[in-house]
């Protein structure tokens, strides 16, 4: 039977094979180790945020969209020296809602893109200042003007990363 | 699809426990150190990735510089040549300057903390996030980094290891927020605590209001954390503003570039020790007080059939060194230095003025 597509009615699903479901997390884990040591400028970039964002999304699963993001919120954690499961804890929500949002929403094109990453990046920021200065008690602050340029940049920065990552997304 | 449902929720559900486990239970890193699995694992599976990344990186480095980009090594050569000469003259002369300090703090029973063995490592990695100034090294237990050992590099002070892994290391830069570092200035001797602040910089705490800091005082560890040895070079004061309450916002650059760095030292080894007086060539304090103060000059021809052993025992004061030559000289064959070292050198001078009755 021919899947027909429409914005409102049907939104397609993907599913990825399991060396990319592994592969792509652990790279963007690696690269935003390893990058903002050469590029001081690369730790504004919250690469396994924009990859929680795209899986979550592909997928259209809420429980996939966050076991995905707390397993790489947990593994990001555990590069920090702080307690492990602030990153966890934001990027399961995030996972959680980008997915509910997939499953409703056409977000298939760089506008949509754009947009879906620039309001998560932002959820994504309030739930870990959140949780770091509510339960851990870490002295952070809030710049306005880092937090806009980063959810800027971030979206920017998805908008290009996700067109590469199509090409690992097989149809359910 | 219905065929690998069970199966696929089984491994879900030994996933999520074996993860549960990993958070909970802790691994034994080192003597008295204990690590959480998952963070083993993870810097397990990250660590040797970035190594082979930075080899290839260094490689690639060495290929260029060594082979291919040869262009203005000659000139560079006799520049650095003329370098070596000058730093080679200046040692001489910090060489006699640390002697002496040496030799006064062996007076006064100086204890300090010596750099006796270090480590080089390379810089492999990071924490990836902006609230965790930590960087990893490719150095780690089995090369004799443990916990708590400061990390340096030739401009200054980089941090302490937090932990150490088996062949890596995680490091806590200065300019973290959880960060601290008792330090002194070089110049008022003030004492302070360096602290990182959730942005990244450095500040200077515990200077009250009404001490006297510059921007461009220079900042080096005190040594009373018995972390980082003393002596080591922080950074420098960029700004004081008064502060809240009564202590000075002291914002201080650090001197190693903590965004750029790629090579680092771990002190492995310190050692507790006082320079013995048995090292100073027996020379008594008065004399080394003597020989830095300035002299009376002699009278000329005054003490020429004086012999050297009608010389007082008084010590002199006020006396600046004068040389054995030029000594001699003046006052004719008179042997002045070389026969009674420890002798002041205007000696001959105050009896015929200052002998007391």
């Amino acid at each position: 039977m021919p899947i027909t597509y429409t914005s409102q009615d049907q939104v397609e699903v993907y599913r990825f094979s399991a060396p990319v479901a592994i592969a792509i997390p652990l790279a963007a884990l690696f690269l935003q180790a390893f990058l903002p040591l050469r590029i001081h400028f690369f730790s504004l970039f919250d690469l396994p945020l924009l990859v929680v964002i795209f899986f979550a999304v592909a997928r259209r699963s809420p429980v996939a969209g966050l076991l995905t993001g707390s397993l790489i919120g947990l593994l990001q954690d555990s590069l920090t020296h702080q307690p492990i499961g602030i990153y966890g804890i934001a990027k399961t929500v995030v996972g959680f809602g980008a997915s509910s949002l997939g499953a409703k929403l056409d977000v298939d094109n760089v506008g949509a893109r754009f947009l879906v990453t620039l309001f998560f990046y932002a959820v994504h920021e309030v739930v870990y200042f959140t949780v770091a200065r509510g339960l851990v008690k870490l002295t952070l602050q809030w710049n306005w003007g880092h937090e806009i340029g980063g959810a800027l940049l971030n979206a920017a920065t998805a908008a290009v990363v996700f067109t590469l990552l199509d090409r690992f997304k097989q149809r359910a | 699809m219905s065929r690998y449902r069970n199966v696929s929720i089984l491994v879900a559900i030994l996933f999520v426990q074996v993860l549960g486990l990993a958070v909970q239970v802790k691994r034994r890193t080192g003597a008295d150190e204990s690590t959480r699995i998952i963070r083993l694992w993870t810097v397990s599976a990250v660590t040797p990735l970035e190594k082979a990344l930075v080899w290839c990186q260094n490689g690639l480095g060495g290929l260029w510089n060594n082979y291919i980009y040869l262009r203005g090594v000659r000139q560079e050569n006799r520049d650095l040549k003329f370098e070596i000469e000058r730093l080679r003259l200046e040692q001489v002369r910090l060489s006699d300057d640390a002697q002496q300090a040496r030799r006064l703090q062996a007076l006064l029973g100086f204890k300090e903390q010596y750099i006796a063995k270090t480590v080089a490592a390379q810089v492999i990695g990071s924490s990836g996030s902006e609230q965790s100034r930590s960087i990893y090294i490719d150095k780690g237990t089995a090369a004799g980094v443990e916990k708590d050992m400061a990390v340096i590099t030739a401009d200054g002070l980089v941090g302490r290891v937090l932990r150490a892994y088996g062949s890596s290391a995680q490091v806590l830069l200065i300019n973290d927020q959880s960060s601290g570092v008792g330090v002194i200035l070089d110049k008022s001797r003030l004492q302070g605590v360096i602290k990182g602040t959730a942005a990244g910089e450095v500040i200077l705490e515990k200077v009250m209001t009404d001490e006297q800091v510059s921007p461009g005082d220079l900042i080096v560890t005190s040594g009373g954390d018995q972390i980082f040895p003393k002596g080591i070079t922080v950074g420098t004061v960029m700004k004081v503003s008064p502060g809240a309450d009564l202590f000075l916002n002291i914002r201080v650059k650090p001197s190693a570039s903590l965004g750029r760095l790629e090579e680092v030292l771990v002190i492995t080894k310190k050692e507790d020790r006082a320079p013995s007086v048995a090292e100073t060539n027996s020379v008594r304090a008065v004399d080394i007080l003597t020989q830095r103060l300035p002299s009376v000059p002699d009278k000329p021809g005054a003490d020429a059939n004086r012999p050297a052993t009608e010389t007082p025992a008084k010590p002199a004061t006020a006396q600046k060194p004068v040389p054995a030559a030029k000594k001699a000289s003046q006052a004719g064959a008179k042997p002045a230095a070389t026969s009674a070292p420890s002798q002041p050198a205007t000696s001959e001078t105050e009896t015929s003025e200052d002998k007391p009755h």
